[in-house]
């Protein structure tokens, strides 16, 4: 039977549809303190003092710190992509001489209850000189913190990508084709905001951290680091997680400062964020400008791009270094030729949340600026946008493509890919020429309505490695344990169905053990769409070799040769089926040497290059310039699809999402840089009634190379060109091309531009 | 997001919750549905000593039709008006404004009552209290007092109730089957507040309009009623070319407010909007 391929039901909803789950609120702990962080009130300033005697005389309040308190611990470093001249960008735990955005922790409070450690910490005065915030990152670069550090100016870094001679490529260029376009300031938005319960164990003076979630091990080894833990004393752990987006879990200051507190005062302490401060604290995201500038020949074919793009990277470098620019400046080029290509992208600090990166990092703003160029191109060109991008498609005979430089710090190789396929199958899924058609004959009757496609290419699967235990118990009941980690993805399920497929076991007696920093020494975590790639490959590889451990030794059992046996149903049984053993009594008998186990790791330099196709189809009222998404297709070609239902809940959530960008969210600040989206009333997420139906389009055309399965993550391409989609279907719609430069869509900017005549 | 102490109280008749409101007067707040006030609370944007829980009080549980008028309790919860209410125009109207409000959870606590004491600019309810020309019954230990729409919204959050009166009853005038009523709202997701809404209205007798109501919503500080082009629609047939004046009383209403922008809506945006919802509030009250 097979296991891979098939839309399996999720193993781990049970717990979920009984109320049994364990988020991070719902971990506690007798006796436990409660954390709350006292925020900076202000964009930008100069701490002059933090009063906290009138908060500290409160009945029920155990500690306030700030700074001051906790000036041994470092700030918290980066993750991935850090460069030495980023370091002096990176944030402390608790503001030292500046506070450089409205909700930055200047003072953190533990009580009693978290009524009390709320009352406190609205006592606690922060005495701030306030000064003129930088809220344009397209603006000239400012000083980063004047008195403290003298010269170090708001542009940490300028990411510069290229290949090929430019130069020429403009020379012979049959037109320029220019464009400016922003995308706003949004990011994800977990149904679970972040929290954390670290509980202290005197007898053994060691620390645990409930709440964990994307890279547990990661940020068990940077906590230990800043609170200078030897190794073992700190161990985290992971319950469910609400969904993570990218942002969940990365490691922030309040994840620090709850294991300090706990550790200083020998209590368990709980800490878990509200709303408004998930919305002014955790990592925010997009928020770029890019300036395109295209050289193309007659046929639309680009020539040459040269790109300059102004990342928005808020108050701080976090975690995450220079990843978003990075990718951005890597997948702009996207699914075409491009033979010459320069691109600056600006790295610039402002006085607002910092950022970090949401489902697509880099890519929703990088497809959106470049599918509205070729949107452009055809329209200066005056060719059908889909013959534009036609003449632009990598081949599939050019396959794997060289990009010619790195992102993430691994070659650019698209490994596999049929692009022009992809496109042929979505005009035919839509009956693209009847369908405009249709579009047109409603136009001439008034309605304003059209079609617009974006084509992305994703990536995923980043490295470096992932190792797999497996252990196959006397019961037959199989235990896998990764250093991967689940943000409610479904990735139990799909490991399961991996392991299955090899051992022939039903899912339901596989069990999956995942984030728990003491079950397995290493571990990479979930991002990057990495977990089927990764941990899948290594689940493979130690279901491979426990499958072979165990046709061994029932050969042995059943004197015959294991060529003679085949796995079903969670027995070994010969082939002619004369004889059958079940796997549990396999590891029965090896019980004394060590039991059934397997062991896989699987290592990775490349990344894998899903790509796909959004198509919208939208109605716009002139009157109101209310957007009605008529229709929604997506086709996205993962190599192979462990679980296409899965998979498809995973583009209809992205779609969801980026139809959040694409319309309704923004982090909008004043002049003085105050949030005016601070609550979900002003920070409008999509709902169930503005998400459409989305038409998916699985196909498994172009298998990965790279991994055993010919899997490529699926996770973020349901986000990723859906601004694009969309901005080509308005642009459309009321026949005005090139109009909609700018994300979110709003009614007062489409207002504008119905009205402006732009 | 964690409420600031209070106490909570709990009266278990009228009398009682008003002698309580005359003592505490500024210090406390009534809690009807919750659905404003905790929020608020929550946010620490409010922050009451002490608060009156009116949810036991019998005497404030009802919506009957008495003397051509819908007589709605304090305790009425939007969800009432789900199915109309009353036969005829005011209860088909009321159901179909009802939709636009929050959320069907919200809509199970928040009460008709809340809304117009809490006087959201953006409230479907107060604008159908204004340009029906409703009237509210206030209570205190003092008395009782009734008072005109006109007179009792003061501007975003403010009315005309005292810090010991509580709003007891409101009494919208029941329309007669010559009635025809009209409603449009727009707002950036469905549930949410609007950003632009108008109600109309309008007695149709041998063929022509007798009486109009027109009010619009969701800009400036509380709900407008567009007297002027009430008294325009006045006399005009509601024959086919209705068309014609709707189009110039909506052009109309734009130039008759001055909307304020917001993260949400530019005030040229705004404008428009208002003229496109009373057109389309109009035409489906009358063509
Ligand atoms: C997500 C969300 C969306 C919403 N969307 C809308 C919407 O689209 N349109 C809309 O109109 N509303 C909306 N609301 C508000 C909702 O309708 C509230 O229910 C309503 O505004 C207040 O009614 P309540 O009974 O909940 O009052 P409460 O919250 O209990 O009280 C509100 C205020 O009125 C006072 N008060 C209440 N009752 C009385 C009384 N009888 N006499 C004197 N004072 C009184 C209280 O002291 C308080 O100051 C929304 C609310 C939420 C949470």
């Amino acid at each position: 039977m097979s296991f891979v391929g098939r839309s399996l039901r999720r193993i781990e909803d049970r717990p979920l549809l009984m109320g049994q789950g364990a988020f991070a609120a719902d971990c506690n702990w007798p006796g436990q303190l409660h954390m709350r962080v006292v925020r900076s009130p202000v964009a930008f300033g100069r701490i002059l003092g933090v009063e906290t005697e009138e908060a500290t005389a409160l009945e029920g309040v155990v500690a306030i710190w700030t700074i001051a308190e906790l000036d041994d611990l470092p700030p918290i470093d980066f993750r991935q992509m850090g460069l030495e001249r980023l370091a002096p960008y990176r944030q402390f735990v608790l503001a030292r001489d500046y506070v450089r955005y409205v909700g930055e922790p200047v003072a953190v409070v533990v009580a009693v209850d978290p009524y009390i450690a709320e009352d406190a910490a609205d006592l606690v005065f922060c005495d701030i000189e306030e000064l003129e915030p930088q809220l344009d990152a397209t603006a000239e670069p400012v000083a980063f913190m004047p008195d403290v550090h003298p010269g170090l100016m708001s542009e940490p870094a300028v990411i510069r990508r290229g290949y090929g001679d430019l130069d020429a490529a403009f020379a012979c260029a049959r037109r320029v084709v220019e464009l400016e376009v922003k995308i706003g300031r949004h990011t994800g938005v977990p149904m679970e905001t972040r929290g954390g319960l670290c509980v202290y164990d005197t007898e053994k003076d060691t620390l645990r951290l409930y709440g964990a979630a994307k890279v547990p091990h990661y940020n068990r080894d940077a906590i230990s680091r800043m609170l200078g833990l030897a190794p073992g004393r700190l161990e985290l752990s992971e319950g469910h997680v609400g969904g993570g987006f990218g942002i969940r879990g990365e490691l922030y200051p309040e994840d620090v400062l709850v294991c300090a507190a706990a550790l200083r005062l020998k209590r368990p302490v709980k800490w878990i964020e509200d709303r408004r401060e998930h919305l002014l604290a955790a990592n925010h995201s997009r928020d770029q400008v890019y300036r395109l500038k295209a050289a193309v020949d007659s046929r639309g074919f680009i020539l040459g791009l040269k790109a300059d793009f102004f990342t928005d990277q808020g108050a701080y470098v976090r975690t995450h270094g220079t990843t978003v620019t990075d990718l951005s400046a890597g997948l702009l080029p996207g699914p075409y030729v491009i033979p010459a290509y320069d691109v600056a992208g600006h790295i610039r600090l402002t006085n607002k949340t910092p950022a970090g990166t949401y489902r697509a990092p880099g890519r929703y703003e990088s497809t959106f600026a470049r599918e509205r160029l070729i949107d452009a191109i055809a329209i200066e060109l005056g060719l059908s946008p889909v013959e534009v991008r036609r003449v632009n498609l990598i081949g599939e005979a050019a396959m794997p493509f060289d990009r010619g430089f790195e992102t993430l710090g691994t070659r650019v190789v698209y490994d596999s890919g049929k692009y022009a396929d992809l496109l042929e199958r979505v005009l035919a899924h839509l009956d693209y020429d009847r369908l405009q058609q249709q579009l047109t004959e409603r136009r001439s009757r008034g309605e304003l309505v059209g079609l617009g496609l974006g084509y992305f290419v994703e990536k995923s699967g980043l490295g470096p490695q992932d190792l797999v235990r497996m252990r196959l118990d006397m019961r037959g009941d199989i235990e896998i344990v990764t250093g991967v980690a689940s943000v409610g993805q479904g990735v139990e399920t799909a490991l399961a169905q991996i392991c299955a497929e090899t051992l022939q076991v039903p899912i339901e007696r596989i069990r999956v053990i995942h984030g728990q920093t003491d079950r397995i020494e290493i571990g990479f975590g979930a991002f990057a769409s990495r977990v089927t790639v990764m941990a899948g490959s290594a689940v493979k590889i130690a279901a491979e070799a426990l499958r072979a451990t165990a046709l061994e030794v029932a050969a042995r059992l059943l004197q015959t040769t294991p060529q003679a046996l085949r796995l079903s149903n969670g027995m070994i049984e010969t082939v002619n089926g004369s004889a059958s053993l079940p796997l549990g009594d396999v590891a029965a008998h090896l019980e004394e040497t060590g039991g059934l186990t397997g062991e896989g790791r699987f290592a990775s330099s490349h990344m894998t290059y899903p790509y796909g196709i959004h198509a919208a189809q939208v109605r716009v009222d002139p009157a109101t310039c209310a957007v009605t998404i008529e229709r929604y297709v997506v086709a996205y070609d993962v190599g192979r699809a462990v679980n296409p239902m899965l998979i498809e809940g995973q583009i209809v959530g992205g779609v969801a999402q980026g139809v959040g960008g694409a319309f309704l969210e923004e982090f909008v600040y004043d002049e003085n840089g105050q949030p005016l989206a601070a609550s979900f009333a002003d920070y409008l997420m999509p709902t169930c009634h503005e998400v459409p139906e989305v038409e998916v389009l699985l196909r498994e055309d172009a298998p990965s190379p790279l991994n055993p399965l010919g899997v490529k993550g699926a996770g973020e391409g349901g986000i990723n060109a859906a601004g694009a989609a969309l901005a080509g279907a308005i642009d459309a719609a009321i026949q005005k091309p090139g109009a909609v430069a700018q994300l979110p869509i709003t009614p007062g900017r489409l207002h504008a531009i119905l009205r402006g005549g732009r | 997001m964690k409420a600031a102490a209070f106490d909570y109280l709990r009266p278990a008749s009228l009398g009682e919750a008003l002698a309580l409101l005359a003592t505490h007067k500024d210090d406390c707040k009534i809690l009807a549905g919750g659905q404003s006030l905790v929020p608020a609370m929550n946010f620490r944007l409010a922050r009451p000593a002490i608060l009156i829980d009116i949810n036991d009080l019998d005497e404030l549980d009802h919506l009957r039709a008495d003397a051509g008028q819908l007589k709605i309790g304090a305790l009425t919860r939007h969800a009432a008006f789900h199915r109309p209410v009353v036969e005829g125009p005011l209860g088909t109207l009321l159901a179909k404004v009802v939709r636009h409000i929050a959320h069907y959870p919200i809509r199970q606590r928040g009460t008709f009552a809340g809304s117009l004491s809490h006087a959201d600019p953006a409230s479907e309810w107060c604008l159908v209290a204004t340009t029906l020309r409703a009237e509210m019954v206030a209570k205190s230990a003092r008395g009782e007092r009734v008072i005109a729409a006109s007179d009792f919204f003061h501007g975003t959050f403010t009315t005309a109730l005292e810090p010991d009166e509580i709003l007891a009853e409101i009494r919208l005038p029941i329309m007669t089957p010559d009635w025809r009523v009209g409603f449009y709202e727009f707002s950036r997701r469905a549930g949410d507040f609007a950003l632009g809404m108008a109600v109309a209205a309008a007695k149709v007798e041998d063929g022509t309009i007798r009486e109009a109501r027109l009010g619009v919503g969701g800009v400036g500080d509380r709900a407008i009623r567009l007297g002027a082009l009430e008294d325009q629609l006045v006399g005009t047939p509601a024959s086919s070319d209705v068309i014609d004046s709707i189009d110039r009383i909506a052009r109309e209403a734009r130039g008759m407010i001055e909307p304020s922008g917001d993260i949400h809506a530019s005030p040229e945006y705004r404008r428009d909007l208002i003229a496109a919802s009373v057109k389309r509030a109009l035409t489906e009250a009358l063509a």
